[in-house]
């Protein structure tokens, strides 16, 4: 099994928002975080850009790198996981990472700081799969159903694509190839090493 | 008697000036999703506990599911 990884195709994303409702409705996201969102390049203008964001999962994953308490860990599929028991919602996470991933929820009167939350690639948590102490520290737990990100699987143009890393570029090689345009993959060359990214030489991803 | 009990007074209120104790460990054992849930929305197709079976319907839905080219030739 390869890694289990995102593409957004931003050649495809109508910015319809459908993947952040998805995520919100399955993993019942509260108020103030959003696991994922669409972020529009050059807004207004002809030829605007949309991507659909969250956390890529990324092969060096900068959020463990710095966490103090180690809470982050990486299953075999290659999905960055935390543990919210030892989170102390420090934020360094959030500073670190490059996609903005990690969400901080602020309950309580001084805008607290609580323990962060991020996408899961719907792989949940530490607790036992299913089980409804993950469904609520995580939400839901659909690899372990034998099912992809509802994210990904919701989109209604396939602009975002989820699954096995071999698999998924298959995919997207043959839009690439078919429509002979859009071969750049925003944020792969930063979750995965730049080798990876299909950018032409000196792009930034 | 008035000392044992100004002792275990002041055991009795010190005791809540103690540390804590800490029982959170660093990172938890995660179960691996081919292992499956014991919930009824699983997806039909496969069989809990069988990596090469979970691999490829998860490989089946990918393809599937998000390949636009296999509906449309």
């Amino acid at each position: 099994m390869a890694r289990m990884k995102f593409i957004c195709d931003s050649e495809r994303c109508i910015e319809c928002n459908g993947c952040v409702t998805a995520c919100k409705n399955e993993h019942e996201v509260p108020w103030g975080v959003n696991r994922r969102r669409v972020v529009t390049l050059n807004d207004g203008v002809p030829g605007e850009k949309s991507i659909s964001v969250a956390c890529m999962h990324c092969s060096d994953a900068p959020c463990m790198a710095v966490c103090p308490t180690n809470t982050f860990y990486r299953t075999e599929e290659g999905v960055v996981l935390h543990d919210k028991d030892t989170c102390i919602g420090c934020g360094y996470c959030s500073y670190a990472c490059p996609f903005g991933a990690p969400q901080f929820p602020a309950a309580g009167t001084f805008g607290v700081r609580g323990k962060m939350d991020k996408c899961t690639f719907c792989a949940g948590g530490p607790e036992a799969n299913g089980s409804q102490a993950e469904f609520e520290k995580y939400g839901r737990n659909r690899l372990a159903e034998g099912k992809l990100p509802a994210c990904a699987e919701m989109c209604s143009t396939k602009a975002l694509l989820a699954g096995d890393g071999d698999v998924v570029a298959d995919i997207f090689r043959n839009r690439v190839v078919k429509r002979g345009k859009g071969a750049e993959v925003w944020g792969w060359g930063t979750a995965y090493g730049s080798k990876q990214a299909g950018q032409p030489n000196g792009a930034k991803s | 008697m008035k000392t044992i009990l100004v002792l275990s007074v002041a055991v009795l209120t010190l005791a809540a000036c103690a540390e804590r104790e800490q029982t959170a460990s660093g990172i938890k054992s995660d179960a691996a999703p081919f292992q499956g849930t014991n919930r009824q929305f699983m997806a039909k197709g496969w069989k809990p506990g069988d990596r090469n079976s979970w691999e490829q319907e998860l490989k089946v839905r990918t393809v599937q599911g998000q390949n636009d080219y296999v509906k449309v030739p």
